[in-house]
């Protein structure tokens, strides 16, 4: 401020040199500030008017072409790229076997047993923020969920249930599959990858079962586990177990629960397996899964009925043209 | 007729998703046998026309010329998938707001549940143990199943029956993992869940579940049946019986096989065949020695110092 009384008190006329050359600089910057208010009068109306045109069409932004690859013309190309071009659905072939979208070939029960694993990742991360998994706590934690906690009961009926509805789904789906000779060859090693995921479903909702730790989790564990006493070797009631050394302080079950009764330790070993090993191992399972179904060539059918006396004709090669 | 005791063995939360499964099940067996019927018919149709099978597009559903054999997964699929996620949604939401899971009193070793039942899925293995040891039923079996289920691709020869449902091409086969399922694995589930009362008692469906009911039961060993006492006679009586039922029980499959479907013996190697016919007669050893225990009482067939069967 004092700068500028100085400079105006000075301002005249008779004055040269270095105050001549200030009077040079504020003409400037006034005219300067002038012509960028005359253009931004047409400036900016004109860039309104531009992005409002661009807002008519938000595919053709910067923001949505660096999401979407592709445009979204209903081309037989772009339906394609849809499916390709996006990584949770590339799992998918860009077209299938037209029968093969009917449901009453597949009954769907593979995709609904993934997604409700989805389901049950999602309640369950949920409810992790809500459970502590040390005796005492634990149950009143499921008191607290069921009676305080905003949706907290829906959420723990929820997880229940789809963990019930995933056990049937994967049973389903492992019947539909030997039904229709899914396992033949080239699917034979896939097949295995399922038995493995039917057995970690089991397991899964066998390590959750106990975590309430109420009386029905309790005795159900306790029932399950008692069978491992009785494992031949390793177990401390089994077939030449004692004869091995045996007891049941380590033995098998003893590794299970981490000491002779279902305790505090078998609490945090199920919390563990049920939140962090048993998921980890079934999704690396489910990705070699799914990966299999698109490298053995798709899902299996439903493919034209063979007759009889072609099984033990080859179907491709030299030996099938020279027939 | 107790109403009241079947309707809370029916309602409790952890049985419904049993009372569920078993009409799910009806409908898709139903579902599979009208397909694998229609599939059928056509194999037998074509079969007895060679001209036609040449020209035929082999399927049960119609294709016309002209029509494209393949569709895009986008839309075709994923609308399916999409809908399917809805459904399913839909009815895990309904279901959680009307039935609440299970909360039991807080876990109590001193107080011992009557019945103590495992979880639903588990109930088939539980109720093996009436008859079995716990080794085996807890141990041995589960391990069988599961490297029974995971051999089946290597020991299935028979080429027939790939990617579409059939019944008359694979009928050992399809009637096998019928038995297996729904009556060893389900049939049992459905035993363990509403007949099993307290103390593992046999409670048909509407009769109360007496906690203070006693059975007397006098179970016998097969040994004790033929007289004999000494424990190297029991051992090698039981040997015997148990190799007699693989060996004779192995020579009965094989003359199955020989008379009926001679083209898969043909294709099976020896492995394939004898690892077929030891799971085989593993798995039909399960109902007999059930029949042993529920007609004749018996408890143990081989009966040694380290462990029983």
């Amino acid at each position: 401020m004092a700068d500028e009384n100085k400079n105006g008190g000075s301002n005249t006329p008779s004055s040269n040199g270095k105050n001549g050359g200030k009077v040079g600089v504020l003409e400037k910057v006034t005219t300067t500030v002038k012509e960028d208010i005359q253009a931004l009068k047409t400036d900016i109306p004109a860039k309104v008017k531009e992005q409002v045109e661009g807002l008519k069409d938000p595919t053709k932004t910067q923001v949505y072409t660096s999401i979407f690859r592709h445009k979204h013309d209903d081309t037989p190309r772009n339906r394609a790229l849809g499916v390709l071009s996006n990584v949770f659905l590339h799992l998918h072939p860009a077209k299938i076997n037209r029968d093969a979208v009917r449901y009453s070939y597949t009954w769907g029960m593979g995709g609904i047993t993934f997604y409700l694993f989805i389901i049950l990742t999602y309640t369950g991360v949920l409810l992790m923020f809500y459970y502590h998994p040390s005796k005492v706590q634990a149950f009143r934690d499921v008191l607290y969920l069921e009676h305080d906690v905003p949706f907290g009961k829906i959420l723990r009926n929820m997880h229940r249930w789809a963990a019930h509805l995933m056990v049937i789904g994967v049973w389903l789906h492992m019947f539909r599959v030997f039904l229709t000779g899914s396992y033949k060859k080239p699917r034979e090693f896939n097949w295995n990858i399922g038995v493995l995921l039917l057995v970690f479903t089991l397991l899964l909702s066998f390590t959750g079962y106990l975590l309430p730790d109420d009386q029905l989790g309790f005795w159900a564990v306790t029932v399950g586990t008692n069978m491992a006493r009785a494992t031949p070797l390793l177990g401390h009631e089994g077939p030449f177990g004692p004869q091995l050394g045996m007891t049941p302080y380590n033995d098998v079950r003893f590794g299970l629960l981490g000491g002779s009764i279902v305790d505090a330790n078998a609490l945090l070993r199920s919390y563990i397996w049920h939140c962090i090993g048993i998921p980890i191992v079934a999704s690396v399972l489910m990705i070699v899964h799914f990966w299999r179904v698109r490298k053995d060539g798709g899902i299996s059918g439903p493919a034209p009925v063979m007759l009889t006396e072609e099984a033990d004709k080859p179907r491709r090669g030299p030996k099938a043209a020279g027939e | 007729m107790d109403w009241r005791q079947l309707w809370e063995i029916c309602s409790a939360p952890d049985n419904v998703p049993i009372v569920g499964l078993i009409p799910l099940l009806a409908f898709y067996i139903y579902l599979a046998w009208k397909q694998a019927h229609a599939n059928d018919v056509l194999i037998d149709q074509l079969e007895a026309d060679p001209a036609l099978a040449k020209t035929h597009h082999r399927k049960t559903w119609p294709f016309k010329p002209g029509w494209q054999k393949e569709v895009h997964v986008w839309p075709f699929l994923l609308r399916i998938e999409f809908l399917a996620a809805i459904i399913v949604t839909i009815i895990l939401m309904v279901w959680s707001i009307t039935l609440n899971a299970p909360l039991e009193e807080p876990a109590n070793p001193n107080l011992t549940m009557n019945p103590a039942k495992a979880p639903w899925y588990f109930l088939g293995l539980q109720e093996m143990l009436v008859y079995f040891d716990p080794w085996i039923a807890g141990v041995v079996m589960p391990t069988m199943i599961i490297i029974g289920l995971m051999v089946i691709p290597y020991i299935d020869t028979n080429p027939l029956g790939s990617g579409y449902y059939t019944w008359k091409q694979r009928k050992f086969s399809i009637g096998t993992f019928l038995f297996g399922f729904v009556i060893l694995w389900v049939a049992m589930i459905i035993i363990g869940t509403f007949i099993r009362g307290p103390g593992w008692q046999w409670f048909w469906p509407g009769q109360t579940w007496d906690h203070n009911r006693l059975i007397y039961e006098v179970n016998r060993d097969l040994p004790d049946i033929f007289g004999i006492t000494s424990n190297l006679g029991k051992g090698i009586f039981g040997a015997i019986v148990v190799g007699g039922f693989y060996v004779l029980g192995g020579g009965a499959v094989y003359s199955l096989f020989r008379r009926k479907m001679p083209k898969d013996f043909q294709r099976m190697s020896l492995l394939q065949f004898s690892i077929m016919v030891s799971l085989w007669l593993t798995m039909a050893a399960l109902p007999l020695k059930m029949a042993l225990r529920l007609i004749w009482h018996i408890k143990y067939v081989w009966i040694t110092p380290w462990f029983n069967i």
